[in-house]
């Protein structure tokens, strides 16, 4: 049993008269410890995959089996639970809240999850230590770099021990040596056990998966395996020779 | 999600925008505030009235000379001089269920005592007084009914005076005199506070009613025997208005008034007075509650039209936080206990701006003052009630967003 099972998964958008298929017949299978990058052109239905998966949406057709549970036939509160227990979502735009520190935003799933005080202290602490932010706990999302705010958003994402990250273009405003130390924090994740899903429209990140699956108009069009490329051993050669930026790097001129 | 992680969150939320939950609240403040106020001035009030009635002693009609007509002009209360105290003498005598009647002048004079002056009301009564007024000699004694006949120069003082012209020292027995005319004291009256139109009643000095005639506040010139007023105690547990009823035939009888014409007298029982003051006291309450009602309104439009404003503001962080594992019914409770904290802390500054005004009101008016604990928490609770009211469509349609609509909400 994988822990990802979809069969003939289908999301219709009604605009009018006209409707979009966003998502069409999708059967995909992905197994617990796999690192997927999912690329595709704008608008080929990547963004909706992953709401689908995560249970932020629901698909109009088809089924979705998460450890062999239909979660297409859940309700709300269930699908809540899902999302809190099992998912943790990271985004391009880190969608931190501003008025609470860094501490008090990787807190958040866990005050929904009803622990009590002093447990969420300690695991969100953990939680920011194990991104590398021990030391900013308590700096506010206005007060960190674009990179230490994605962290911030991962130790969020990841407080809570779930089964699937879900990063919908996590580095698409990150220049790119922080885009690989992301990548870098994710593959460190996948080998500890978390299933990783990326989107993303640079093939220099979909390297250090381990799987792409490709998208066009809402339905896979291609499904490969991959040695990934190791980020860490990447960051480590670019610390030794810092002088050229690898290609799309910070954008300058 | 617990409660009180929800209730810290709400009022994290309040901080961060400390004017605009300041001003959103000014109209639930201001609503409570005039209930606060309203309840402690109308209890106070009452409260007053009943310990007045028991001042002027129960069981009291008062009949006052008036309302005659001459060539047309009707002139007012208290104007003619149609009342003598043999009328006094016939109600007693002569209207069933009377206890005693008491008739008296009063006019103002200046007071000396060793050198001190004083200005104050000068009542001529005759025995009856203490009885009818349920008013005491507290040192000294009463009139003996032979000063009262003979007009002697002896006189009874109020506490106010006997405090303002003897200081600390004991008046009885002591001269004073009233217009320039020596009186001996014979005795101190017991306290007996204000009356109902506000006045200190223990300012004033007591003489024997021929006394004030014949030698302070002087003769009416239309009728020699005339007095100010007569006061008719009607004995416990008997009608009043059936008393009341008795005393007009009777004084209608001896004036001569022919059937169709008007009394040339009025009576008062203490009993209309108090329902007089009740209802002007009804009549503020009444508006106070208007002005709470409508400010309790407008102040709950205005929570529902900053949390509508406050929604749309954080739709984004509501679309967060379905992400992360909110349940529908967290977002709602979220936006409600902003909604209610909002309500209640203007409910709770309304109730101190309250007490405030109501000291104030009270002071002023010389009440009581009566603020029960019951109307406070009913205000807070109610004020509560109505941030939950308004703020309940805000945190309906907070709850209602569509997660992924919501966090893509510029
Ligand atoms: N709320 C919506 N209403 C109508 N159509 C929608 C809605 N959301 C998405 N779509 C349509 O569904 C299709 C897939 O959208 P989706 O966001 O999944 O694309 P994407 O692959 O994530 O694109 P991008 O790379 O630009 O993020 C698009 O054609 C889009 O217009
Ligand atoms: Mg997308």
């Amino acid at each position: 049993m994988a822990l990802i099972e979809t069969e003939r998964l289908t999301r219709l958008y009604r605009l009018g008269a006209e409707t979009v298929q966003a998502l069409a017949d999708v059967t995909l299978s992905i197994g617990e410890g796999e690192f997927v990058a999912v690329m595709g052109p704008s608008g080929s239905g990547k963004s909706t995959f992953m709401n689908v998966i995560g249970c932020l949406d629901r698909p109009t057709s088809g089924s979705y089996r998460l450890e062999g549970e239909t979660v297409s036939a859940l309700g709300g509160d269930a699908l809540a639970a899902i999302r809190n227990r099992k998912m943790g979502f990271v985004f391009q735009q880190f969608h931190l809240l501003d008025r609470l520190d860094a501490f008090g935003n990787v807190e958040l799933p866990l005050i929904y999850a009803g622990m009590d005080r002093a447990r969420r202290g300690e695991r969100a602490a953990a939680a920011l230590r194990r991104v590398g932010l021990g030391e900013r706990m308590h700096h506010r999302p206005t007060q960190l770099s674009g990179g230490q705010q994605q962290r911030v958003a991962i130790a969020r994402a990841i407080v809570n021990g779930p089964k699937v990250l879900l990063a919908d273009e996590p580095t698409g405003a990150l220049d790119s040596r922080t885009s690989i130390e992301i990548m870098a924090l994710f593959q460190q994740l996948n080998r500890d056990g978390t299933t990783v899903l990326v989107v993303t429209h640079e093939a220099d990140v979909a390297r250090y998966a381990s799987r792409v699956i490709r998208f066009l108009d809402g339905r896979v069009q291609g499904d490969a395996r991959q040695a990934p490329t190791d980020a860490a051993a990447d960051l480590a050669a670019l610390r030794r020779a810092p002088a050229p930026e690898p290609a799309g790097a910070a954008p300058c001129g | 999600m617990r409660l009180s992680d929800a209730a810290i969150s709400a009022v994290d939320a309040l901080r961060l925008n400390k004017l605009r939950s300041a001003l959103t609240m000014l109209g639930i403040i201001i609503g409570v505030a005039a209930v606060i106020a309203m309840v402690a001035v109308g209890g106070g009030a009452r409260e007053q009235v009943v310990a007045q009635i028991r001042s002027l002693g129960a069981n009291l009609l008062v009949v006052m000379p008036g309302n005659i007509t001459q060539g047309g002009v009707r002139l007012g209360s208290g104007a003619a001089s149609t009342l003598t105290d043999e009328d006094s003498t016939a109600i007693a005598a002569e209207v069933p269920n009377v206890q005693v009647t008491s008739p008296y002048i009063r006019g103002t004079a200046q007071l000396i005592a060793s050198g001190v002056n004083w200005s104050t009301s000068v009542f001529g009564i005759d025995l009856g007084w203490f009885e009818a007024r349920e008013w005491e000699v507290e040192r000294g004694r009463e009139f003996e009914p032979e000063e009262i006949a003979r007009g002697a120069q002896v006189a009874l003082l109020g506490q106010t005076v006997a405090r303002n012209l003897y200081g600390g020292l004991d008046p009885v027995g002591q001269e004073l005199r009233i217009r320039n005319v020596p009186f001996r004291v014979t005795g101190i009256m017991a306290r007996k506070g204000q009356s109902t139109w506000g006045q200190d009643q223990d300012d004033v000095v007591f003489v024997p009613l021929n006394t004030a005639r014949q030698r302070v506040l002087g003769r009416n010139l239309a009728n020699a025997r005339a007095v100010g007023a007569i006061y008719v105690k009607v004995r416990e547990g008997e009608s009043l208005a059936q008393s009341e009823d008795d005393v007009k035939a009777l004084l209608r009888q001896r004036h001569r008034i022919q059937p169709g014409q008007e009394d040339d007298f009025s009576i008062r029982n203490l009993a209309d007075i108090a329902a007089t003051r009740e209802a002007s006291a009804r009549t503020l309450a009444l508006l106070l509650a208007a002005v709470a009602g409508v400010s309790l309104a407008v102040g709950g439009i205005g929570i529902m039209n900053i949390m509508l404003v406050s929604v749309t503001e954080r739709t984004r962080e509501i679309g967060l936080r379905l992400a992360v594992g909110a349940r529908r019914r967290d977002i709602l409770r979220q936006f409600l206990f902003e909604a209610a904290g909002l309500a209640a802390i203007g409910g709770a500054v309304g109730v101190v701006i309250g007490v405030a005004a109501a000291y104030i009101i009270s002071n002023a008016a010389g009440w009581p003052l009566l603020i029960q604990p019951e109307s406070v928490l009913l205000a807070v609770a109610f004020s509560g009630l109505v941030g939950v009211f308004f703020g309940w469509y805000p945190a309906l349609r907070a709850s209602r967003l569509d997660p992924i609509e919501a966090l893509r909400h510029a």
